[in-house]
C-alpha cells in the first residue's frame, strides 16, 4: 500500500472520562490535501497531535508514512513537518537562526542547506529580511516561515493545525498557493481550519464533530450527496411559523433561516410544498432548488450528528 | 545521539541567552553581589567586643588594666561609666557586650595581698559572642597577671622562676591566622554556586512550554538526551564564568590563602557545575511553568544549601540523623573540596572521597533527567 500516507484505524483518545476523539477512521493517499474542518473542541488538534506522535492514542492505530504512531514515533516525527496550532518559532532568533535551527534539528545536509533556506526564505516572501527578528513579523509572514520551517527536510506528510487563524485573507490565499505548491510534489497534506471556504482548496473534506468522524469525501460530493436531499430556497412572510409548520412536513429533512429566506431540505417532490404552507396560513413564493454551499452541509451534518450523538 | 541536532539546540540556546542581556548580566552580577553580602556579614570571629568601664579607683594601674583592654583588638572600649546606675543602663540599652568594673581598692587589694578581682559583667543574649568575649578577658587578665608577676620578681630583686613549669605551644596548621572567613569564604563559593547554578538552568525546559515552542521541537526527531546536552552546553560556561568570579574574589578580595592547584580546582569546579545545573534542569523538565520551576529549584537548593552543606554550621555537631541527611547534600563533598584545595593544598588524590560523591550525583541526576524527559503532551 505505498500509495497511502496517512491511515488510522478506530484512533481513539481519551482525556479521563472525556473521548477527545472516538474510534475515528482516515484514510489519506499520497499526494492528497485533506481538509479537516469541524466546530471548535471537535477534535481536530487531538486527531494531528496523536498523527504526529504527540500524543499516544488511548486505542486504535495510526500509521504515518509507514511507520506505526504508537510503536515507532520518532520515524514518524523524520518523515513528518509539523506546524502546531500556536505560533512556535523563535521569536528572539532571526529568521535565518530559526531556519538554521530546524535544519539542524531534521539533519539536513550541509551542502543542502544553504539551498532549503533559500527556498524556504523565498517562499516565505522575507528576502532581504533575513536577519530580522522573527517576533517583528506580521502574521502572514510567521506563518510562512513556519511552513518554510516544516519543510526544510523535505517531508513526505505535513500536519497543518489551523496554519491561517488569525491571518488576513490576502496572505490566506498565498499560504494556500503554497499548499497546493507542496501537493503538485505529491506531498500529502492534512490541514485543520475552520474557514469554510479554504475547505474548497482540498482534495477531500473530513468532516469532524464530538470526537467524530461525520463525512468525509470531495467538496462537489459533499454538496451532492451528504445532505440526503434537495436544497430550496423559498422566501416568503412569517418565516417563524413557516419553520414550524414545515417541520411536520413528512418531505422536509429540514428548514432553516437563512438572512431573509428560508433553505429547505426535502427528499421527493416539491410540488406539495407551497400547499402545505397555505393551509398554515403561510404565503410563500416558489420554491428554487440551490446548490448547497459547503456551510450549508457542514450546519445540517454537525446538527444531525450532535442530535445522533445525545441519543 | 546526533550531533548536529545536539549542536543546533546549542547554538540555538547560547544566541537565546545573549539576545536577553538583561538576564545574562544578573546571572553574572549575582554571585558577585552573594559574594560580597555573604564573604563580609558571614564571620564567625568575635573582633571589638563593646566594652564599658567603671573604674571606680582611677589609679595607675587601674588605667593601666583598662588600657590592655582597649589595646587588646578584641575589645573596643566604648563608654567609661561614673557610678551603678550608668552601668546598668549601658547594658539595658546594649551600648556594651560588657563591663569591667574596677572596685576602688583595686591596688590596695593586689598589694597587700597579692589578688585582687575585676568584675566582669557581660550581656549573654548571644550566647556564642558573650562565650568568646569572655575567653578573651581572661586571656587579657592572664596577660596582664603574668606582667604583674615579673614586675613583682623583678622589684623584689629575684630572677623568674622557669624551673617546673610546662607551657603548651599550640601551633594552628592550615588556617593560621585563626581567621573564621578564610575557613567560610571557600564554602560560599560553594552555597552560591549551588544556589546560582540551579536557578541558571531551571528555566531553559519550562520556557519552551509556556512559549509554546515545546510542541514543535518534540515534533521534530530530537531526543531527550541531545536536548538535555544541547541545552546544558551554553549554560554550562556560563556556571564556570560564575564560579570563576567567585573563586577570583576568594582569592583576591577576600585574600583567602590557595595553596593548591589550578587543575584541581577548575576539574572539582567543572563536576560540581555539572551537578547544579543538572539539577536545575531535572525541576525545569518536571515543572512547566516558569515561575514554579524557579521557585521549586530555590526552595530545593536554598535550605539543604545554606543549613547543612557545613559552610558554617560544622556537620559534626549536628544530631546523628541530620548528619545521615548532609550525605545527600551534594554541596557538603564541594564544600570540603575548596576548603581542602585553598587551606590545605589538597590534590585530587586525597579528594577522591568527596570527588566520586560528586561523580555519582552528576550520573544520577543526568540520567533521571534525561528519563524525565518524554516527548509527548500527555506525559510528563
Amino acid at each position: 500500500m505505498m500509495d497511502i500516507a496517512v491511515q488510522a484505524t478506530g484512533l481513539t483518545k481519551r482525556f479521563g472520562s472525556f473521548v477527545a476523539v472516538d474510534n475515528l477512521d482516515l484514510s489519506i493517499a499520497k499526494g492528497e490535501v485533506v481538509g479537516f474542518i469541524g466546530p471548535n473542541g471537535a477534535g481536530k488538534s487531538t486527531t494531528i497531535r496523536m498523527l504526529c506522535g504527540l500524543l499516544k492514542p488511548s486505542a486504535g492505530r495510526a500509521e504515518v508514512a509507514g511507520f506505526d504512531v504508537a510503536r515507532d514515533p520518532e520515524a514518524v516525527r523524520a518523515h513528518i513537518g509539523y506546524m502546531s496550532q500556536k505560533f512556535s518559532l523563535y521569536g528572539d532568533l532571526s529568521v535565518r537562526e530559526n531556519l538554521l535551527f530546524f535544519g539542524g534539528l531534521y539533519q539536513v545536509p550541509r551542502g543542502e542547506i544553504e539551498a532549503r533556506m533559500h527556498m524556504a526564505i523565498g517562499m516565505a516572501g522575507l528576502e532581504g529580511r533575513e536577519d530580522v527578528l522573527v517576533q517583528t513579523l506580521a502574521g502572514g509572514w510567521k506563518q510562512r516561515l513556519a511552513l518554510g520551517c516544516a519543510i526544510l527536510h523535505r517531508p513526505p506528510v505535513l500536519f497543518l493545525d489551523e496554519p491561517t487563524s488569525g491571518v488576513e485573507p490576502e496572505a490566506r490565499r498565498k499560504f494556500w498557493e503554497l499548499i497546493h505548491q507542496l501537493a503538485s510534489q505529491s506531498v500529502t497534506i492534512l490541514v485543520s481550519t475552520h474557514y469554510m471556504e479554504e475547505a474548497e482548496y482540498c482534495n477531500r473534506i473530513a468532516l469532524i464533530n464530538a470526537g467524530q468522524l461525520v463525512a468525509i469525501g470531495s467538496p462537489g460530493e459533499l454538496r451532492r450527496h451528504a445532505l440526503g436531499g434537495t436544497l430550496y430556497e423559498l422566501s416568503c412572510e412569517a418565516l417563524g411559523a413557516a419553520v414550524t409548520a414545515l417541520g411536520q412536513m413528512p418531505e422536509v429533512i429540514d428548514a432553516a433561516i437563512f438572512s431573509d429566506k428560508l433553505h429547505v431540505l426535502m427528499r421527493g417532490s416539491v410540488e406539495a410544498l407551497q400547499p402545505w404552507l397555505a393551509t398554515r396560513g403561510v404565503t410563500a413564493g416558489q420554491p428554487v432548488p440551490i446548490a448547497p454551499s459547503l456551510e450549508d452541509v457542514f450546519v445540517q451534518l454537525v446538527s444531525r450528528s450532535s442530535v445522533a450523538g445525545q441519543t | 545521539m546526533k550531533l548536529k541536532r545536539l549542536l543546533a539546540i546549542a547554538y540555538k540556546e547560547t544566541l537565546q541567552i545573549w539576545r536577553d542581556p538583561r538576564s545574562l548580566a544578573i546571572a553574572l552580577l549575582m554571585p558577585l553581589m552573594q559574594m560580597g553580602l555573604l564573604g563580609y556579614g558571614v564571620s564567625l570571629d568575635v573582633r571589638h567586643v563593646a566594652l564599658c568601664v567603671y573604674d571606680q579607683e582611677n589609679s595607675q594601674i587601674s588605667r593601666a588594666l583598662v588600657q590592655d583592654f582597649a589595646s587588646s583588638n578584641w575589645f573596643a572600649v566604648v563608654r567609661q561609666l561614673h557610678n551603678e546606675a550608668e552601668l546598668r543602663d549601658a547594658m539595658d540599652r546594649s551600648v556594651c557586650i560588657g563591663a569591667i568594673t574596677i572596685a576602688s581598692n583595686f591596688t590596695r587589694t593586689l598589694d597587700s595581698s597579692g589578688t585582687a578581682s575585676v568584675q566582669a559583667i557581660f550581656d549573654a543574649t548571644d550566647v556564642n559572642t558573650t562565650n568568646i568575649a569572655i575567653g578573651y578577658a581572661q586571656g587579657v587578665i592572664a596577660l596582664v597577671t603574668a606582667d604583674f608577676e615579673r614586675n613583682w620578681l623583678r622589684m623584689h630583686g629575684e630572677l623568674a622562676q622557669t624551673v617546673g613549669s610546662v607551657d603548651l605551644e599550640p601551633r594552628v596548621m592550615f588556617n593560621e591566622a585563626l581567621d573564621s572567613r578564610n575557613f567560610i569564604i571557600p564554602g560560599v563559593v560553594a552555597v552560591i554556586l549551588g544556589l546560582v547554578g540551579a536557578q541558571l538552568t531551571s528555566l531553559t525546559v519550562s520556557r519552551e512550554w509556556e512559549r509554546g515552542t515545546m510542541e514543535q521541537l518534540i515534533s521534530t526527531p530530537v531526543t531527550a538526551l541531545e536536548l538535555m546536552i544541547g541545552k546544558l552546553m551554553p549554560y554550562f560556561i556560563v556556571g564556570l564564568v560564575d564560579a570563576g568570579f567567585c573563586l577570583i574574589a576568594a582569592i583576591f578580595w577576600f585574600r583567602v590563602p590557595f595553596r593548591g592547584a589550578f587543575g584541581t580546582l577548575a576539574a572539582t569546579t567543572m563536576l560540581y557545575t555539572l551537578v547544579v545545573l543538572g539539577i536545575g534542569y531535572l525541576v525545569s523538565v518536571r515543572i512547566r511553568s516558569q515561575l514554579g520551576a524557579s521557585q521549586v529549584a530555590l526552595l530545593l537548593t536554598m535550605l539543604p544549601t545554606t543549613l547543612l552543606s557545613g559552610y558554617t554550621f560544622p556537620i559534626d555537631q549536628m544530631p546523628h540523623f541530620v548528619q545521615m541527611i548532609t550525605y545527600a547534600v551534594y554541596p557538603r563533598y564541594f564544600v570540603t573540596i575548596l576548603r581542602a584545595v585553598f587551606l590545605k593544598g589538597s590534590g585530587l588524590s586525597e579528594l577522591i572521597g568527596p570527588i566520586l560523591a560528586l561523580v555519582v550525583f552528576a550520573v544520577l541526576i543526568i540520567r533521571i533527567a534525561a528519563r524525565s524527559f518524554h516527548k509527548r503532551l500527555d506525559e510528563r
